[in-house]
């Protein structure tokens, strides 16, 4: 299946090669979890402090267990805050 | 101690500058700076006063931790009623100017009256005077700023005024200070424009006193660590600013667009804090050179950038090829999404301008994405607009009409009024994106909905600083509450603005928030001061603080029916994100939080409420 992976700020650093915006087309396999692409891409999970699936928020320590779908965007940031 | 115990009064009229002491009651109820001018300007001044009248003061308050080696330890806030509005206004900045009051001997000034002919006043330590300000009337901040140091031979010293916007009376207009740090919001500029009183320049060699310097020592160096150790304040912070949001906010679908006509913004990336890091120009250089940070700050949040020196706005402009105070969130969304504009150095000029003459980014960017929508409508034409083609995405109209409003001239007049009255004056007041006149910032609350009750009870008009419950709808601090339903909102609202007043009230930057608890805070108040500060202290005091602002709105003629929202936000549904299909649910947010504040059905405060609060 095909996701669109974004990873910001200093993740932006863990993107293949070919990513835009700090975003990417991937393909994975059916019921890969956000766990699963995350390693895939060797980003550190400790790092991984607010992901967002479709825009909403997904606990990190849940990570391991939420299976994405098809057509999903997954968009994972390190600590951050703003105002 | 903490406080220095002495209040200089100006009276601008009359060219007296006298100092008096401070109460100390009031002090033991208010804390400081926000809380305590608001005390002061309630008791000295008619909330239904002309707020550009003479008799409409003007209050510079620091807190007690102001000018104190406690982490962002330098904050000051405007006190007044705000032009814009016609609500209190309370305006607060980081910068130098705030500490250096403080060393200088001073809680606040308040200052009263009219002068006859432009002046500025001059504060060295004990000694304040009036003085003529006619070569720098008509000049930019950052003209203004160094001819004042030069005049008195002092690079030390630290400048806070207006420029021309504040002056010509744009009523978002406002307060810089260090050059590019603000008292941004409510038009808090304007008022010192109609006092003819053009800036306050300080210096000040001494410093500041605590209760127990051990205890006090002990509290803020623990609090440093626990800043330091936190990922948000220690390293987050730091290195992205407040503009990493900008996809965050994006990508949860809850980033007004085009005059919030839309809830995502395709050109979110280009403007973000990933765009500004990114290599541009010829030189290969990003728009971000460095962070920094305000008095006595360990997080640096602030961003210092350049406009790339080939881009149309400065390629013949040289005098803005040096790095300045650069895009944060707000200023960045409103000159950006609000407008439809995606060009990062057209964004940053802007930005630059704005500081340059004194005006709120917020207000104009969301009152340029008004007008826009009335000139796509048809509403405004080029005719009144002085041949601006005002198109939703224009960098040049963008430019041209910060430009122009900075100047107070032409279409720049009218954009000055702010979108509310602007959007009377062409017929369209339903595309003014404000409450209580003020625009609102960068969330739009049908994705996030805590801020929908926080922008319609915001004792300042709207605003993302009385109650930030982003913190908790969207980045999980201090805990996660889900941003699409409206349960559990009022108290999140209520807790969030009892605490963010107690906060404004010490001196304090509201950012450390994000990793401190009013439990860091208390005990650096508790050992700057005599006496016992709790954290039910500071809670109480934040609840008195909002409560005797509320009554001070209520007096100056608001009622219930001024706690609302845009007719867009709670009828037209978000059409994409996440909530794709939501309006605002403030009828049912606004009766609970009536209720959780102790205030009948109609937003007043209950006898019971008023006699708990001691007010
Ligand atoms: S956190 Fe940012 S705004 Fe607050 S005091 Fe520090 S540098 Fe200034």
């Amino acid at each position: 299946m095909k996701i669109t992976l974004k990873l910001y700020a200093t993740l932006g650093a863990f993107l293949p090669p070919g990513a835009q915006r700090n975003a990417i087309d991937l393909d994975v396999s059916d019921g890969a979890t956000i766990g699963d692409v995350l390693a895939r891409q060797n980003v550190p999970r400790e790092t991984c402090h607010l992901i967002l699936v479709n825009g909403i928020f997904s606990p990190p320590a849940n990570a391991d267990a939420r299976e994405l779908v098809d057509g999903d965007t997954l968009a994972v940031w390190p600590p951050v805050a703003g105002g | 101690m903490g406080w220095t115990g002495k209040i200089l009064r100006v009276n601008l009229a009359k060219g007296t500058c006298t100092p008096e002491d401070l109460n100390m009651d009031w002090a033991g109820q208010y804390l400081g700076q926000r809380g305590l001018a608001t005390k002061y300007l309630v008791e000295e001044t008619d909330p239904k006063v002309d707020p550009l009248s003479p008799d409409n003061k003007l209050i510079f308050a620091t807190g007690p931790l102001t000018g104190t080696c406690a982490s962002t330890g330098g904050r000051y806030s405007v006190i007044t009623k705000g032009p814009l509005t016609g609500a209190i206004a309370c305006s607060n900045s980081g910068g130098y100017w705030g500490a250096e009051l403080k060393f200088a001997g001073w809680d606040m000034i308040i200052l009263e009256g009219k002068s006859k002919k432009p002046v500025y006043l001059c504060v060295i330590d004990g000694k304040a005077e009036l003085c003529d300000a006619s070569e720098i009337w008509g000049k930019s901040v950052w003209d203004m700023d160094p001819w004042i140091k030069s005049r008195h031979q002092d690079p030390m010293m630290h400048v806070a005024g207006i420029g021309i916007a504040g002056e010509n009376g744009v009523l978002y207009s406002c307060i810089i200070n260090d050059l590019h740090r603000a008292a941004g919001r409510s038009g808090v500029g304007a008022v010192m424009g109609s006092k003819n009183l053009k800036a306050i320049a300080v210096r000040g060699t001494g410093g500041v006193k605590v209760d127990d310097f051990p205890a006090f020592l002990a509290a803020t160096s623990a609090a440093k660590e626990v800043l330091a150790a936190n990922a948000v304040t220690g390293e987050g912070l730091p290195t992205f600013g407040t503009q990493v949001l900008m996809n965050v906010i994006n990508e949860a679908g809850a980033l007004p667009t085009r005059n919030t006509r839309d809830v995502e913004f395709e050109g979110a990336h280009d403007i973000s804090a990933e765009a500004m890091a990114a290599p541009s120009g010829k030189d290969g250089k990003p728009n971000l050179l460095a962070n920094q940070a305000c008095f006595g700050c360990t997080i640096a949040c602030g961003r210092i950038s350049k406009v790339n020196e080939e881009h149309y706005t400065v390629q013949n402009k040289p005098e803005y090829w040096h790095a300045s105070g650069g895009l944060e969130y707000e200023a960045a969304w409103a000159l950006g999404a609000a407008t439809g504009v995606s060009d990062l150095d057209a964004l940053t000029y802007a930005n630059f301008i704005c500081n340059e003459q004194g005006i709120d980014p917020i207000s104009f960017g969301a009152t340029l994405g008004a007008a826009m929508e009335m000139y796509q409508d048809g509403a405004l034409t080029e005719k009144d607009t002085d041949g601006l083609e005002l198109k939703f995405g224009s960098a040049e109209s963008l430019t041209s009409a910060v430009e122009l409003t900075g100047r107070a001239e032409g279409f720049g007049k009218e954009l000055g009024m702010g979108s509310k009255k602007l959007c009377d004056k062409y017929g369209r007041p339903e595309l003014s994106m404000t409450v209580k006149g003020q625009e609102f910032p960068a969330y739009d609350p049908r994705a996030i909905q805590g801020m929908g009750l926080t922008y319609a009870t915001s004792n300042r008009g709207a605003c993302h600083l009385r109650s930030y419950t982003v913190s908790s709808e969207i980045l999980g601090i201090p805990e996660k509450t889900d941003p699409l339903v409206t349960d559990g909102k009022a108290g999140l609202v209520k807790a969030f603005q009892d605490a963010t007043a107690a906060v404004d009230s010490a001196g304090l930057c509201i950012f450390t928030t994000f990793a401190w608890t009013l439990e860091d805070i208390a005990p650096q108040i508790d050992g700057a001061l005599a006496g016992k500060w709790s954290v039910d202290r500071l809670l109480e005091i934040g609840e008195r603080v909002w409560n005797l602002e509320r009554q001070y709105n209520l007096q100056a003629g608001f009622t219930a029916k001024d706690d609302t929202l845009p007719k867009r936000l709670l009828k037209d549904a978000a059409k994409t994100g996440p909530a794709k299909g939501l309006t605002a649910g403030l009828d049912k947010m606004l009766p609970e939080y009536y209720e959780a504040r102790g205030w009948t059905k109609e937003g007043v405060p209950t006898n019971e409420t008023l006699a708990r609060l001691a007010l």
